[in-house]
């Protein structure tokens, strides 16, 4: 700004200064009342709670108990359990299925021909188009006892079963991919198609395989959207609710419960606010993990490229 | 601010892979109409996989006695959609879920291009860390605070209201928006605006007659992709809202078909049509206004 430099160095232009940033950043004002009273106000009120005893009804007390309640839940199996399930849901729901899926296709898209792209696009984007909760009756029938896969598995004359009662997680898991793909897709395809076509095809002319093209080139190019793309994706998935409940309800038996279930199951129906806050924060505190992991990941690629 | 925003701008050819050309024995490109053939195949198959699952949903929609499996209606009815569409199934929820996804959809919109302008237009200290915090936040899982908030929203009676649920909801969208319309922001050249400027114009004015009939495109890409987010959003009516005639489209659907132990899965299946094709319709009309969605891929990317 030019005029910033105007009666630099004299207290009444530095006050005029203040006042100005002051004036310039009010528009900021709407979004950040929002953002501290909505956002920040309960991250708080989490951060309070979760050393409380409080409960949905009863008593309107709730008092200060310590860590008691992280404690119960570390040394609960029901917790670790919950944890395992969740990172084994992000794992292979995000990390592996939607990633290297998301990239086979956008890479696979570019050498397929113009009316398989438009089509194979439409039906993958239309999966993750679908609501959260259609997508999980979807999968739901699609696995169940008398869903197409058993029936698809009858007509092969293998064994069926009850998919989302026999391996409730992977399930889940299966669903996820299937519904965020799409989003992997969509971001590799735009880094893919930001890479010079040159550079292969020069690679190609000095005999590059096409694996090797691949990992030697076509993968480095597009690094930090790898990055963006994984950072975006573990998030999401983190914190997928929908899906699971209503799919498996986080059953049977807690087979498929991950942490957000577990939280939910533990404030709501059992009525412990104190514990199922506590149990949010450590989701926060995971989720908020990752966030800064990526953020600094990102900013050393910048600053090293 | 360029180290922030770079993730989300492309960047040109870097120079740590242009040298990795070993010079051997060259090869002629090879087989390249088989390649493709597999190519398609193999994509083909993957979609096939793909819209199995999704067959279901339309079949069973027409077919009155549709069960689990995959089966062509005999005959195709529409007797699924005459029991659906009554006040308190169909219409009442999506009346619901226009008005609490339209509002929210409003109310960030609004706060996220008066957001964006400083940030986009104004050097200041404070715009790094805020902008770092804002992408921090779009990475928090909101699922993990629906306690809390829930918690919040008993204490200051905000539990089951519209206001509060909007106010939740235009929030969860606000970190995303924010970002995503301050990069819009940045494609509009400033020189317009400073044009603007000197013929005497505030720069609330520069803002919106100058910069916003610019970025339309962007303000609406904005607004499409909040109202899709909301629309198809589960958890944060669901703790928020209890009174069955308040739920939305995306909740109802859930209450009404676990309510009884025979789920009629016809109905079902058309009421999960019904409820989809908003968010479908207006994926449609974002991706022709991106003109394609390979660059909303772009807009999201960082």
């Amino acid at each position: 700004m030019s005029v910033a430099t105007v009666g630099a160095g004299t207290a009444v232009g530095r006050y005029q200064r203040s006042r100005r940033a002051l004036l310039r950043g009010m528009p900021v004002a709407p979004a950040v009342v929002l953002l501290v009273v909505f956002l920040a106000g309960p991250i708080l009120y989490c951060v309070y709670s979760a050393f409380t005893n409080m409960a949905l009804t009863g008593s309107s007390g709730a008092d200060f108990v310590g860590l008691a309640n992280f404690q119960k839940a570390f040394t609960s199996a029901e917790f670790g359990r919950s944890v395992l399930y969740t990172l084994f849901f992000t794992l292979v729901s995000a990390v592996i299925g939607q990633n290297v899926l998301g990239m086979a296709l956008a890479l696979l898209m570019r050498s397929g021909s113009q009316v398989v792209r438009a089509v194979v696009s439409a039906i993958v984007i239309g999966a993750w188009v679908l609501p959260e909760v259609v997508a999980g009756y979807l999968w739901a029938v699609f696995l169940g006892k008398g869903g197409s896969l058993n029936g698809i598995l009858h007509f092969l004359h293998l064994p069926t079963q009850n998919w989302l009662f026999t391996t409730p997680i992977l399930a889940v898991s299966i669903a996820n991919i299937w519904r965020g793909t799409a989003f992997s897709m969509l971001v590799y395809s735009a880094a893919l198609s930001e890479v010079p076509k040159e550079i292969e095809e020069a690679a190609t002319v000095d005999g590059a395989s096409g694996f090797r093209r691949l990992t030697s080139i076509t993968v480095p190019m597009v690094k930090r959207s790898i990055a963006t793309n994984l950072m975006l994706i573990t998030l999401q998935t983190l914190s997928v609710f929908g899906l699971i409940y209503t799919m498996t309800g986080g059953g049977p038996s807690g087979k498929s419960q991950t942490l957000p279930l577990y939280a939910y199951e533990q404030a709501f129906q059992f009525s412990q606010l104190g514990y199922g806050t506590a149990l949010a924060l450590v989701l926060l505190f995971i989720g908020g993990v990752f966030s800064i992991i990526y953020l600094r990941a990102l900013r050393l690629e910048d600053s090293t490229s | 601010m360029s180290d922030v925003t770079a993730p989300a701008t492309p960047r040109p050819v870097g120079g740590a892979t242009t040298g990795r050309t070993d010079v051997r024995t060259r090869r002629r490109p090879r087989r390249h109409r088989v390649g493709k053939g597999v190519v398609n195949l193999v994509l083909v198959l993957i979609a096939a996989s793909f819209v199995i699952p999704l067959l279901w949903l339309f079949l069973a929609a027409f077919d009155a006695s549709a069960g689990l499996s995959v089966s062509l209606p005999s005959p195709w009815t529409l007797a699924n959609f005459d029991a659906i569409l009554t006040p308190e199934i169909t219409y009442r929820p999506m009346v619901n879920g226009v008005i609490l996804c339209g509002g929210g959809t409003i109310l960030t919109v609004v706060a996220s291009v008066l957001a964006a302008y400083p940030l986009s237009r104004y050097k200041s200290r404070l715009k790094r860390p805020f902008l770092l915090t804002i992408l921090f936040a779009t990475g928090l899982p909101i699922t993990a605070i629906m306690v809390p908030v829930y918690g919040l929203f008993v204490q200051v009676n905000l539990i089951d209201t519209y206001s509060g649920t909007i106010l939740f909801m235009a929030t969860t969208a606000l970190p995303i928006s924010i970002w995503l319309m301050k990069n819009f922001m940045d494609g509009v050249p400033i020189e317009l605006e400073e044009a603007a400027w000197t013929d005497g114009a505030s720069p609330m004015q520069g803002l919106r007659h100058v910069i916003l009939p610019l970025m339309w495109p962007g303000v609406s890409v904005v607004a499409i992709y909040t109202f899709i987010g909301l629309w198809g959003n589960f958890f944060v009516p669901f703790v928020l809202l209890l009174s069955n005639d308040r739920l939305p489209a995306s909740v109802s659907i859930f209450t009404f078909f676990s309510q009884y132990g025979q789920v009629v899965y016809g109905q079902l299946a058309a009421y999960a049509m019904l409820y989809s094709l908003p968010a479908i319709f207006l994926y449609l009309l974002l991706s022709r206004r991106l003109g394609g969605a390979f660059a909303f891929g772009g807009a999201v990317k960082g």
